[in-house]
C-alpha cells in the first residue's frame, strides 16, 4: 500500500484517538500534579429555615466562594508536586502498617484496600475465564453439528447483557429475601444473608464476572479450534496420545497466542472493575480502584469534588494496568520477533 | 382506524384543555424544571403542567446535574427543586436569584414560614418539611403491651421484647446503607448526643464522646436488624415495613404515606408514627430538619423568571395540596395532617427542637467522609475510635484540598 493511501485510511482513526484518548490522558496527567481551589470568604450569614409552624433563624459563619464580575467562582491553580498522590496513597500510614505487619490498618486506607480487591479479582478471574471459556469451546466443538447453533447462541447470552444489568439481576436474586437466598435457606435450613459479609459478596462478584466474560473467551477459542491441524491430531492418536495428551501437547500450544490475547484483554478490563461494586452496592465491604476514582469525582450535596485526587487515582490505575501487562507484552513481543524470520 | 386515532386525539386534547383550565393563567414562556423524583415532586410538577409550556424533569440524581446546569448562561432550567442540603452549591455559585420582588407580586398565598431567607433575602420557597420519625406497628405494640419508645434506649428495650415474641423477622429497620444514608443516620445520632462536628478552628471533632456514643448505640441497634443493613436504603426499609418484616424504624417522614398504599403494603392501617427518639432523655430528638422547595435561576431574563415563579406558585397552592394531602408534610395552606404525619410533626415541634441539617461546604465534605469511613466499624474491621479517627483524617484531607481548612 502506498503511504498516502495508508495515511488516508489511518488518519481519521489516529486523529480521533488523539482527541479522545491522548488529550484527556495528558490533561489528567497534568491535573494530577495540580490543585485547584476556589477563593473563599468567611462571612456571617443569617439563615431562616421552616419548622412545621414557625421558622427558626440562626446566624453562623459560613464560607462562600468569591465570584468574579461574570458570576463565575474565582479559583486558583497551583502546582503541588506529588501531594495528590500522597493523599491517595497515604504512604506514611501505609508504611507504618506494613512495618508493624498490621494488615487491618493497611486495609483501613482506601487505596490499599481497593488495590487488594482489584488485584485479587483480576488474578482469580483470569484463569477461571480462560479455563471455562476453553471448556465450553471444547464441548461445543465436540457436540453434534445439529445442536451447535443453539448451544453457541445460549453460551453467548451472558456476554450480550449489559454488565450493570447483569450485576443488578444477580443482586436481586440474592438480596434480602431474594428467590435464590430463600431457596438456599430452605435447602440448608439456616438463615443466610449474602450481603452481610465481604466474602459472600466477593464470591458473587467473581461468579458474575466469570459468567459474563467466559463467552468472550469461548468465541475466540472456538474460532481457534477450527484451525487446529487435523493431521497432527491424527498422528498424535496413532502415537497413542489420549484425549488429555492431545489437549496438552497439540491444542493448547496451538491456541497459546489466543490465550495470551484473551489474558491481555481480560487483565485490562478487569483491573478497571467498577460495575460489580455499583451493582452489588458493596462499598461497605469492598471497593475497587476504578470505584475510588469515581467516588473522588462524585460531588457531595455541597458540590465539592476532589479533582486532584481523582486524577492521581486514575493515573495510578493506569500505571497498575501497565505493570500487569508487561510480562505478557514482553512475551508477545518475543514471539512476534521470533516469528518474523 | 384513522377515525379512532382522531377521536382519541380529540379526547386527549379535551382532557388536556380542561386540565389547563385549573391553572389561573396560561403560560406562554417555554420553561423547564429540574427536581427530585419523589412523590411530592410528582404532585407539584403535575400541577405545573396544567399551566402549559413547561417541561418538568424529575431526576433522583438531580444533585449531580443541577449545579452545572444552573451555572450555564442562559441557565438550562428556570425552576429548580432543592432541599436545604442541595441548595448549597447553587448559593455558592450565585446561580439562583433573590425572590423578594416576585414574592411580593405573585406570592400572596405564601406564609412567612415558607420563605427561606438568607441575610434577609428570600432565596427559596419551601413547600414541605422532611425529617425522620419513628414508625411502628401499632398492632404489635398493642399485643405485647408495649409503650411507644421516646428514647433510643427504650427502642432497644422494645426491640428485645419483640425479638423474644418472634412476631416479625427483625424488630428494627434502619437506613444504614453505606455512604450517604449511613452518614445521615450517624449525623442524627451524633447531634442527638450533643456532638459538634467542627472545632472553632475548623478542625474535625467527631472522634469525641458523642461520636463513640453514637456509634455504640447504632451498633446496639444492629443486633435487632437484618444483617444486610449496610445495603438497606430508604426504599429497602420501606419495603421491609410494607411486607411486614420489621416492627419499628426511624424513617423519613416522606415515606410514611407508602404504608397505607394498598397496592404495595400488607400492613395498611397498622403502622403509626411518633416523634423521632431522643438519644439522651430530655434533649432534642436525634434527627435533623429538612425542607424541600423551589429556586429560580439567576441566569435567565426577568420575564422568564416572572413566568417561572408564577407557574411554581400554581404548583404550591391549596388545590394541589387538597388533591395530594398525604404525599408530604406540606407547608402550604390547606394541609390537613393525616395519621402518618403525626410523628414528623411531633418531631419538628418538639421542645427543644432538633436542628436543621447544617448545610455548608464543610458539612458536605464531612458527610462524604463519614459515609466512606464508618462502614469499617460496622463490618468489624475497626473500633469506634479507629473509624472516627479515619473520618477525621479523611475530612482533613478533603477540607485542605477544598481550601476550607489550612
Amino acid at each position: 500500500m502506498k503511504f498516502k493511501t495508508f495515511a488516508a485510511f489511518v488518519g481519521p482513526s489516529v486523529f480521533l484517538m488523539f482527541l479522545f484518548i491522548a488529550a484527556p490522558l495528558v490533561s489528567v496527567f497534568v491535573g494530577s500534579f495540580q490543585l485547584t481551589q476556589p477563593v473563599l470568604d468567611q462571612i456571617e450569614e443569617e439563615t431562616c429555615t421552616p419548622g412545621f409552624l414557625a421558622q427558626t433563624c440562626t446566624t453562623t459563619m459560613v464560607t462562600r466562594p468569591a465570584l468574579d464580575e461574570y458570576g463565575h467562582i474565582v479559583t486558583t491553580t497551583e502546582w503541588v508536586g506529588w501531594l495528590n498522590y500522597q493523599r491517595v496513597l497515604n504512604p506514611e500510614a501505609a508504611w507504618a502498617a506494613i512495618s508493624s505487619f498490621d494488615w487491618g490498618a493497611l486495609m483501613q486506607i482506601n487505596f490499599w484496600s481497593a488495590l487488594r480487591f482489584t488485584l485479587m479479582f483480576t488474578l482469580v478471574t483470569l484463569p477461571l475465564v480462560i479455563g471455562v471459556g476453553l471448556a465450553i469451546a471444547l464441548a461445543v466443538n465436540n457436540a453434534a453439528k445439529s445442536i451447535r447453533g443453539p448451544v453457541i447462541f445460549v453460551s453467548l447470552l451472558p456476554f450480550i447483557i449489559t454488565p450493570v444489568i447483569g450485576a443488578l439481576s444477580i443482586r436481586w436474586l440474592f438480596i434480602g429475601d431474594g428467590i435464590l437466598t430463600t431457596a438456599l435457606e430452605h435447602w440448608l435450613n439456616r438463615d443466610i444473608a449474602m450481603f452481610a459479609q465481604a466474602w459472600t459478596i466477593e464470591l458473587m462478584m467473581l461468579f458474575f464476572r466469570v459468567w459474563h466474560v467466559a463467552p468472550f473467551a469461548f468465541v475466540i477459542f472456538y474460532a481457534g479450534l477450527q484451525t487446529v491441524n487435523q493431521d497432527t491430531l491424527e498422528s498424535a492418536i496413532i502415537d497413542g496420545a489420549n484425549r488429555w495428551d492431545r489437549l496438552r501437547y497439540v491444542i493448547v500450544p496451538h491456541l497459546m497466542p489466543l490465550i495470551i490475547f484473551i489474558a491481555l484483554i481480560h487483565l485490562m478490563d478487569t483491573y478497571r472493575v467498577f460495575e460489580e461494586i455499583v451493582g452489588f452496592t458493596s462499598q461497605a465491604h469492598v471497593i475497587s480502584l476504578q470505584w475510588l476514582t469515581y467516588d473522588f469525582l462524585q460531588p457531595d450535596d455541597a458540590g465539592n469534588r476532589a479533582f486532584g485526587r481523582a486524577s492521581a487515582s486514575a493515573m495510578l490505575t493506569m500505571v497498575g494496568i501497565v505493570v500487569l501487562l508487561i510480562p505478557l507484552l514482553r512475551r508477545t513481543w518475543r514471539d512476534h520477533k521470533g516469528g518474523s524470520y | 382506524m384513522k377515525l379512532k386515532t382522531l377521536l382519541l386525539a380529540g379526547a386527549l386534547s379535551a382532557v388536556a384543555s380542561t386540565a389547563m383550565a385549573d391553572c389561573a393563567f396560561e403560560n406562554t414562556v417555554p420553561l423547564r424544571s429540574l427536581t427530585a423524583g419523589f412523590e411530592a415532586w410528582n404532585a407539584v410538577t403535575a400541577a405545573w403542567q396544567e399551566c402549559g409550556n413547561i417541561e418538568p424533569e424529575l431526576n433522583q440524581e438531580f444533585r449531580t446535574v443541577q449545579p452545572q446546569a444552573f451555572a450555564a448562561n442562559p441557565s438550562l432550567y428556570q425552576i429548580g427543586g432543592v432541599s436545604n442540603g442541595t441548595v448549597t452549591p447553587l448559593l455558592n455559585q450565585g446561580t439562583i436569584r433573590p425572590l423578594d420582588d416576585l414574592v411580593e407580586m405573585y406570592g400572596q398565598n405564601l406564609s412567612p414560614n415558607q420563605l427561606i431567607r438568607i441575610n434577609g433575602q428570600v432565596m427559596a420557597v419551601a413547600m414541605m418539611v422532611n425529617t425522620q420519625h419513628l414508625m411502628y406497628r401499632s398492632d404489635i405494640f398493642a399485643d405485647l403491651g408495649l409503650d411507644v419508645p421516646t428514647t433510643w434506649d427504650e427502642v432497644l428495650d422494645a426491640a428485645a421484647v419483640i425479638q423474644d415474641a418472634g412476631v416479625v423477622d427483625y424488630p428494627l429497620g434502619a437506613t444504614m446503607a453505606s455512604g450517604w444514608n449511613l452518614a445521615e443516620d450517624f449525623i442524627n445520632m451524633f447531634l442527638g448526643y450533643g456532638g459538634a462536628f467542627l472545632n472553632d478552628d475548623g478542625t474535625p471533632n467527631v472522634n469525641s464522646e458523642a461520636g463513640v456514643n453514637a456509634l455504640t448505640m447504632m451498633m446496639a441497634m444492629t443486633d435487632y436488624m437484618d444483617p444486610e443493613y449496610l445495603v438497606s436504603d430508604s426504599t429497602y426499609v420501606q419495603q421491609q415495613f410494607q411486607q411486614g418484616r420489621i416492627a419499628m424504624a426511624n424513617l423519613w417522614a416522606s415515606r410514611g404515606s407508602a404504608m397505607d398504599d394498598e397496592g404495595e403494603s400488607q400492613v395498611v392501617g397498622l403502622v403509626d408514627a411518633a416523634a423521632a427518639p431522643m438519644a439522651v432523655a430530655g434533649a432534642a430528638p436525634a434527627t435533623t430538619l429538612w425542607w424541600d422547595g423551589i429556586v429560580i435561576a439567576a441566569n435567565i431574563t426577568d420575564d422568564e423568571a416572572a413566568a417561572a415563579f408564577r407557574v411554581a406558585m400554581e404548583g404550591l397552592d391549596s388545590d394541589m395540596v387538597e388533591a395530594n394531602n398525604d404525599a408530604a408534610i406540606w407547608l402550604v395552606e390547606g394541609y390537613q395532617p393525616g395519621r402518618l404525619a403525626q410523628g414528623a410533626i411531633a418531631t419538628a415541634s418538639a421542645q427543644p427542637a432538633p436542628p436543621a441539617y447544617p448545610s455548608t461546604s464543610q458539612m458536605g465534605l464531612m458527610h462524604t467522609a463519614l459515609g466512606n469511613e464508618l462502614p469499617a466499624f460496622f463490618t468489624g474491621s475497626a473500633t469506634a475510635e479507629e473509624a472516627l479517627a479515619a473520618v477525621e483524617a479523611a475530612y482533613t484531607t478533603a477540607a485542605q484540598e477544598a481550601g476550607v481548612l489550612e
